[in-house]
């Protein structure tokens, strides 16, 4: 570990990677949708060997007391040691809990789900979504990965039926109806090491990045979310850089959602 | 947006409903030195939101596996007491409570030579006694001066604020309608003398310009703030006869 940070920092001096990309390069990315038959709506996402499952499901419950006409967004992430050989079984860790974290807020801050025509009754029943996230294989960026699988999961999820005497979810009948969606936020994620930036960290550069930047993004270049995290600092200017390209890597990645 | 209990206007003839201006800082006072177990120890209050903190350490690792042969181990834990919200708070951690232990670590940890004490921990406590928004930028200012307290060597003081957008507007240090009933919230960190950043969250809905000009307002106001810690670990070590020539000078 103690030669990998002056490698990579030394590559990236000369604008360089590990693999091959450019600073400002994504890996390769691929997207499946509705994988999961069960679910109501799935994606997978690869970003190069980074992979992740995304899954809603919906259910029927009480609103918040403070939103008595919206729906519910319930975002949970699963670090489960079959992703990499660092995670360890239990309860979600501080790592886990700020990936959900981050992912949720760029969802929820912008409305990218009209809450509100999630409501069946106000004060008395709306539906709750929830979207879980498994990382399957962590080589890095499972912020972006997440993100782009969750507007995907979301962008092609289906409500169940509801029979409304019976105060029952139907699982297994799976309406036509789609989840009222308004806009698209994607996270772009970068890092920082010994004072070079670059985009989409793998594991290893993320073992030895200083800091890390997530930036979420909407089609008409605002943006919804930020988090700032590692050790290491950032500058102004850095920071109002790398907002203008995750603006313009936005767009590269809003193509995937089809 | 639906939201029960929102006020119609959060900003009344130009001015926000505590009668700030938009780019005033709530009341800010700051001492240090408050928990006599401690190490190092502060307490903030910060408008209507009050946060203790307690540094103790270096110390030895518990449990031993994280101790690092090369640094300190830092660890960072933000609590909220339970009567310190409008509605109880369950006391324990909570999943909001995790996420902001771990970024204000990553805020402060950027100010300390870790690496000056390697194979032992350095434990920062912090419980947000009474909450009024500004919750994490309260923490991080009282950590930072309870750090400096507890003469931990550190690179700068950890300064910390929060900007957001309210009706449109663009305002400094929100407090509780504005966080609850705003558009956009953007804490921050940073260590002053090198103006490096330490913390930046968003959540809302901004432009490019608009989070440019929220990083200013906050940087300006960082300012402020360092120089309110630093008063509060002078007001702690200074010595009857500092004061005395202070007062001297001061004639």
């Amino acid at each position: 570990m103690k030669t990998l940070k002056p490698y990579l920092s030394a590559l990236l001096g000369k604008q360089m990677r590990e693999d091959n990309r450019g600073v400002y390069d994504y890996r390769d990315i691929q997207v499946e949708v509705n994988p999961v038959a069960r679910a109501n709506g799935s994606a997978r996402v690869r970003i190069g060997a980074t992979e992740v499952l995304v899954g809603v499901k919906m259910n029927v419950d009480k609103p918040f007391p403070d939103t008595p006409d919206e729906g519910v967004l319930i975002v949970n992430a699963e670090l489960s040691p079959l992703a990499n050989a660092e995670y360890e079984p239990g309860p979600p860790g501080p790592a886990a809990i700020e990936l959900a974290r981050v992912v949720d807020r760029g969802i929820r801050e912008s409305h990218a789900i009209d809450f509100e025509k999630l409501c069946i009754r106000p004060k008395e029943k709306v539906w709750v979504v929830f979207l879980d996230i498994y990382p399957i294989n962590d080589d890095g960026n499972l912020f972006d990965a997440a993100s782009l699988a969750a507007m995907i999961a979301l962008k092609h999820a289906v409500l169940p039926k509801y029979d409304e005497k019976a105060d029952q979810v139907l699982y297994k009948e799976l309406t036509k109806e789609k989840l009222p969606m308004r806009v698209q936020p994607l996270l772009t994620t970068f890092a920082k090491i010994n004072g070079s930036t670059f985009i989409d960290p793998t594991k290893r550069e993320e073992k030895a990045m200083d800091a890390r930047l997530s930036v979420a993004t909407l089609e008409d270049g605002q943006i919804s979310a930020m988090q700032k995290g590692g050790t290491g600092t950032f500058t102004q200017k850095e920071i109002l850089d790398l907002i203008e390209l995750a603006i313009e890597k936005g767009k590269e990645l809003r193509k995937l959602l089809k | 947006m639906s939201k029960v209990g929102a006020p119609d206007k959060l900003i009344v003839n130009g001015k926000r409903l505590d009668g700030r201006k938009f780019d005033e800082m709530r009341e800010l006072t700051i001492k240090a030195g408050i928990i006599p177990n401690a190490d190092g120890s502060a307490q903030v209050d910060l408008g209507g939101t009050r946060a203790i903190a307690a540094v103790y350490g270096p110390r030895e690792v518990f449990p031993r596996h994280l101790s690092d042969p090369d640094k300190a181990y830092l660890n960072c834990i933000y609590t909220m007491v339970s009567f310190s919200t409008p509605d109880r708070a369950r006391p324990g951690p909570s999943r909001r409570s995790v996420e902001i232990s771990k970024v204000v670590k990553d805020a402060l940890a950027p100010a300390i030579f870790l690496e000056k004490y390697p194979k032992t921990a350095i434990d920062v406590y912090i419980e947000i006694i009474n909450a009024n928004a500004g919750t994490r930028t309260a923490a991080i200012i009282a950590a930072a001066v309870a750090l400096a307290d507890a003469g931990i060597e550190m690179r700068d003081l950890v300064s910390s604020i929060a900007a957001g957008k309210v009706d449109g507007e663009l305002l400094l240090d929100l407090f509780e309608p504005e966080d609850n009933f705003g558009d956009a919230d953007m804490p921050f960190a940073m260590m002053p003398r090198t103006k490096e950043i330490t913390l930046l969250q968003m959540d809302g809905e901004l432009t490019k310009d608009e989070i440019a000009e929220l990083l200013k307002m906050n940087m300006k106001a960082c300012e402020k703030i360092y120089e309110a810690q630093k008063v509060a670990l002078k007001e702690k070590f200074a010595t009857e006869k500092d004061l005395a020539q202070e007062e001297g000078e001061s004639q």
